[in-house]
C-alpha cells in the first residue's frame, strides 16, 4: 500500500528511528538519513516524493541540502522541520522552494496531512 | 615639545596632573572647581599683577625724572650764583692787591679810604686788613681792634701761603653774627709776600639762598665738609650747628639721592662749590615729592583690585557652571551606562533563553516520537490487557510534551519578539489564560480577581504572544500593587464611539502611583516595584500596544489604587 516514499533527514538518530517506525506503521515507505551528505546519496539511489528535512544540522546545513535537492530533483517536495528558534530559516526555506514547514515537536497527524499533500504535488508535478 | 610639557606639568599644583582618576564622588568636583579657579587665577591674575608692577615702576621712574630734573637745575644754578658771588669778592680783593702798592695798603689812612669805597660797592664786606709775611697785621679797617695781631701760627695763614687764596668757613665773630674770611696773597719782586684779608657777612649768602622759594617741608642750606651749617636752615639747625646726617661725598655736579630718616624718604640734592669748602644741600619733603605719586598709586591699586575681583567672581561663577555641567553630564553618562548594562543583561538573558528553548526542543521531539510510537504500538495490539491504562499514560506524556513545547515557545517569544504572528484573538479567553499564570499567587495571597467581561466582545487580529506579554505585565503590576486580600477587577468592553476598538481595564485597589511617577511610568528602566524589577515591563508593553495603533491610559490615586486601560484597535496596524 506504499502510496509514496519519504526520506527522513535529521541528525538525531533516536528521533529519526522512532518517527520512521511510526510512519511505517501507517503504511508509508520511509528511508532515513542522519546528515545532508547521506540524504543526497540516498536521493541518488532512489526516487522519493517527499523529503522531511531538519533545518539545523551539523555539516551540510538543511538549507544547503534543500537548495541541492530543488536543483537536482525539482519534483521532490521538501517539508522542513524547524525549532521555534529557527523560524527565520524556515521562512528562508520556503523562499527556496520548500513545500511547507513543521515546528518541532511535531504532531503526527499534522505531519501525515502535509506529507499527503506534498506527495500529491510531487506526482502531479 | 614633550619635555616642555613635562616641565610645565611639574609646575602645576598636585591634582591638576592626574585629576579625574584618583578622586571620587563630590570631592572630585570640588577638586575640579579648585583647579579651574587656580588655573584662571594663574593665567589671568599673574599677568595683571605683572603689568601693574611694570606700570608702577615706569610711572615711578618717570615721576622721579620729573622731580629730579628741575631739582638738579635748581641746585646747579644756585651753586653757580654762590660761586659767582664768591669769585666776585675774590676778584675784587685780587684787583685791590694788584692795583695798590704794599705801602698804600699798609697805610692806615689809605686803607680806610679804600675800605669805604669797597663797602659802598659791596656792603657785605665787614673789614679789610693787610698782613705781612711775618703774619703781623700791618693795617686794619673795620669794627674790631685787630691792628698788630699776629697770625703767623694760624692755619689759614699757612694755607694762603701755599695756595695764594683762602676762603674760611663761617664763624661767629665778636659781634655774634656769622661771617667768613677771604685772604689773597701777593708775592713781591724781592721774593717776599703780603696778604690782603677781608671778612664778609654771610647775610648775602642767606639772601641768595632764600630767594629760592620752597615748600615748608623742604630745606636748602650750605654746610662745610665737617657738616657744620654755614647758613641757617629750616629743619636742620642754625648757623654753625652740626647737621645730623653725614655730609655727602664729593661731587662738583649736582647729585640727587634719597635720604631716609624718621619722617620717611626725602629727596636730597647737593653739589660742592668750586674752590671752597662749602656744600650746597637741598632737601625736599617726602609729601611734596610723592603727592602725585600717591594719587597715581591709589588709582592703580583701585583698578587692580577691581580687575582681580572681577576675574575672581567671573572665574568662580564660570567654574561653578562648568563643574555643574560636568557633574550633570557624568550623572547622565552613569545612568546611561547603567541602562546599557541592564539592556545588555536582558539581551544576554534573552539569548540564553532562546538557546535553552531551542536545545530542549530536540529531546522534546524525541520524547514526543517515542511516546507516539508506544501509543501506536499499543493501539495496534488489541489483545494487550492494560491497553486503555497505558494509552492514557502515554497521552499524559504527550500532553506534558505539549506543555513543554508551549513553554519553550513562550521563552523564544520573549527572546525574539520579531516573530510576530497575527491571528484572531478572543481577548476574554486570552485574559483568562494570562490569569492562569497568576492563579497560584492570587490563591496564596488571597487576592480576589473580579471579571467584568463583555460576553460578546468582537475578536481582534493581533499577535497572541505579544498581547499575552502586555497583559501579563500589567496584571503582574496590579498584583504587586495590592495588599494581600486586595481586589483586582478586569473588565473588557467595546469602545462606544469607535466600533471594533476594544478596551481592557485592569483596576486595583492597591497603593496607587505618585503623580510625579505617573509621568515616567512608561519610561524605560523606571521602576518603583517592591523588588526593583527591570523597569522595562511597562515600557515594552506600551511599545507593543502603540506599535499596533493602540494606547495605554493610566489613572491613579495615591492610596486608592490604579486603573490601566489598554485600548486595542480591531486589527494590529503594524505587525
Amino acid at each position: 500500500m506504499a502510496e509514496y516514499r519519504v526520506l527522513l533527514v535529521d541528525d538525531e538518530e533516536e528521533f529519526v528511528s522512532a518517527l520512521s517506525e511510526r510512519l511505517m506503521l501507517r503504511g508509508i515507505e520511509v528511508d532515513s538519513a542522519l546528515n545532508g551528505e547521506e540524504a543526497l546519496a540516498s536521493l541518488k539511489e532512489k526516487e522519493f516524493e517527499v523529503v522531511i528535512l531538519d533545518v539545523m544540522m551539523p555539516g551540510l546545513g538543511g538549507l544547503e541540502v534543500l537548495r541541492q535537492i530543488k536543483s537536482t530533483y525539482p519534483n521532490t517536495q521538501v517539508i522542513l522541520l524547524t525549532g521555534h528558534g529557527s523560524t527565520r530559516e524556515g521562512i528562508e526555506g520556503m523562499r527556496l522552494g520548500a513545500f511547507d514547514y513543521l515546528i518541532k515537536p511535531v504532531d503526527i497527524e499534522e505531519m501525515l496531512e502535509k506529507m499527503k499533500e506534498a506527495a500529491k504535488t510531487a506526482r502531479t508535478g | 615639545m614633550e619635555g616642555i610639557w613635562q616641565k610645565f606639568k611639574g609646575l602645576m599644583p598636585e591634582g591638576l596632573k592626574d585629576f579625574p582618576h584618583y578622586a571620587e564622588g563630590p570631592e572630585r568636583y570640588n577638586l575640579l572647581r579648585k583647579n579651574f579657579v587656580l588655573i584662571v587665577c594663574i593665567t589671568a591674575i599673574i599677568p595683571l599683577l605683572l603689568m601693574a608692577a611694570i606700570n608702577y615702576y615706569q610711572y615711578q621712574s618717570a615721576l622721579k625724572e620729573e622731580i629730579v630734573k628741575p631739582l638738579s637745575r635748581l641746585i646747579t644754578s644756585t651753586k653757580h650764583s654762590l660761586e659767582l658771588f664768591l669769585s666776585e669778592r675774590e676778584s675784587t680783593l685780587r684787583l685791590l692787591i694788584r692795583e695798590r702798592t704794599f705801602e698804600e695798603l699798609s697805610n692806615q689812612g689809605r686803607l680806610n679810604f679804600i675800605f669805604q669805597s669797597l663797602k659802598a660797592e659791596f656792603p657785605e664786606f665787614v673789614d679789610l686788613g693787610l698782613i705781612d709775611s711775618s703774619g703781623l697785621q700791618r693795617s686794619y679797617s673795620g669794627p674790631y681792634e685787630l691792628k698788630g695781631k699776629n697770625y703767623r701760627d694760624q692755619d689759614w695763614f699757612q694755607e694762603v701761603q701755599l695756595r695764594g687764596v683762602y676762603v674760611s668757613d663761617v664763624f661767629l665773630g665778636y659781634r655774634k653774627f656769622p661771617h667768613f674770611v677771604i685772604a689773597i696773597k701777593r708775592d713781591t719782586v724781592e721774593g717776599d709776600f703780603y696778604v690782603l684779608r677781608a671778612t664778609i657777612d654771610t647775610e648775602k649768602f642767606n639772601q641768595l639762598i632764600s630767594t629760592i622759594t620752597l615748600r615748608p617741608g623742604s630745606d636748602i642750606f650750605l654746610v662745610d665738609k665737617e657738616g657744620i651749617l654755614q647758613t641757617p636752615s629750616r629743619h636742620h639747625g642754625n648757623v654753625l650747628e652740626k647737621i645730623h646726617f653725614p655730609v655727602p661725598p664729593m661731587s662738583q655736579e649736582a647729585v640727587i639721592t634719597s635720604k631716609k630718616d624718621k619722617h620717611g624718604e626725602h629727596l636730597m640734592g647737593y653739589a660742592y662749590l668750586r674752590g671752597v669748602n662749602f656744600v650746597l644741600v637741598l632737601i625736599k619733603e617726602p609729601g611734596e615729592i610723592m603727592a602725585g605719586w600717591f594719587t597715581l598709586k591709589s588709582e592703580l591699586l583701585l583698578v587692580l583690585v577691581v580687575s582681580v575681583a572681577v576675574i575672581l567672581i567671573v572665574s568662580f561663577r564660570a567654574t561653578g557652571l562648568l563643574v555643574d555641567r560636568i557633574r550633570e553630564a557624568d550623572q547622565k553618562r552613569e545612568a546611561l551606562y547603567a541602562e546599557m548594562e541592564h539592556t545588555g543583561k536582558l539581551a544576554s538573558l534573552g539569548r540564553l533563553a532562546a538557546g535553552v528553548a531551542h536545545e530542549i526542543n530536540n529531546p522534546l521531539a524525541i520524547i514526543n516520537e517515542k511516546a507516539g510510537l508506544v501509543k501506536d504500538l499499543v493501539e495496534l495490539s488489541k489483545e494487550y490487557q492494560d491497553r486503555e491504562k497505558l494509552i492514557s499514560q502515554v497521552d499524559s506524556i504527550l500532553r506534558s510534551v505539549n506543555r513543554c513545547r508551549e513553554i519553550t515557545h513562550r521563552l523564544l517569544g520573549f527572546a525574539k519578539r520579531m516573530d510576530v504572528k497575527v491571528e484572531t484573538i478572543y481577548l476574554n479567553e486570552l485574559l483568562q489564560e494570562v490569569l492562569g499564570f497568576l492563579e497560584k499567587e492570587a490563591f496564596h495571597r488571597n487576592i480576589k480577581v473580579n471579571y467584568n467581561l463583555a460576553p460578546d466582545l468582537a475578536p481582534i487580529a493581533h499577535d497572541r504572544g505579544q498581547l499575552q506579554q502586555v497583559f501579563l505585565n500589567i496584571i503582574n503590576n496590579a498584583f504587586e500593587a495590592v495588599e494581600d486580600g486586595g481586589n483586582i477587577t478586569i473588565s473588557t468592553k467595546e469602545n462606544e464611539t469607535e466600533p471594533g476598538v476594544v478596551e481592557v481595564a485592569i483596576a486595583d485597589d492597591g497603593r496607587g502611583i505618585h503623580p510625579d511617577d505617573l509621568k515616567h511610568i512608561f519610561d524605560p528602566f523606571y521602576s518603583k516595584g517592591k523588588e526593583q524589577g527591570t523597569g522595562l515591563g511597562l515600557s515594552i508593553s506600551y511599545g507593543i500596544v502603540a506599535k499596533c495603533g493602540g494606547d495605554i491610559r493610566v489613572e491613579s490615586k495615591l492610596g486608592k489604587g490604579s486603573t490601566f486601560t489598554v485600548v486595542l484597535p480591531q486589527k494590529c496596524t503594524m505587525a
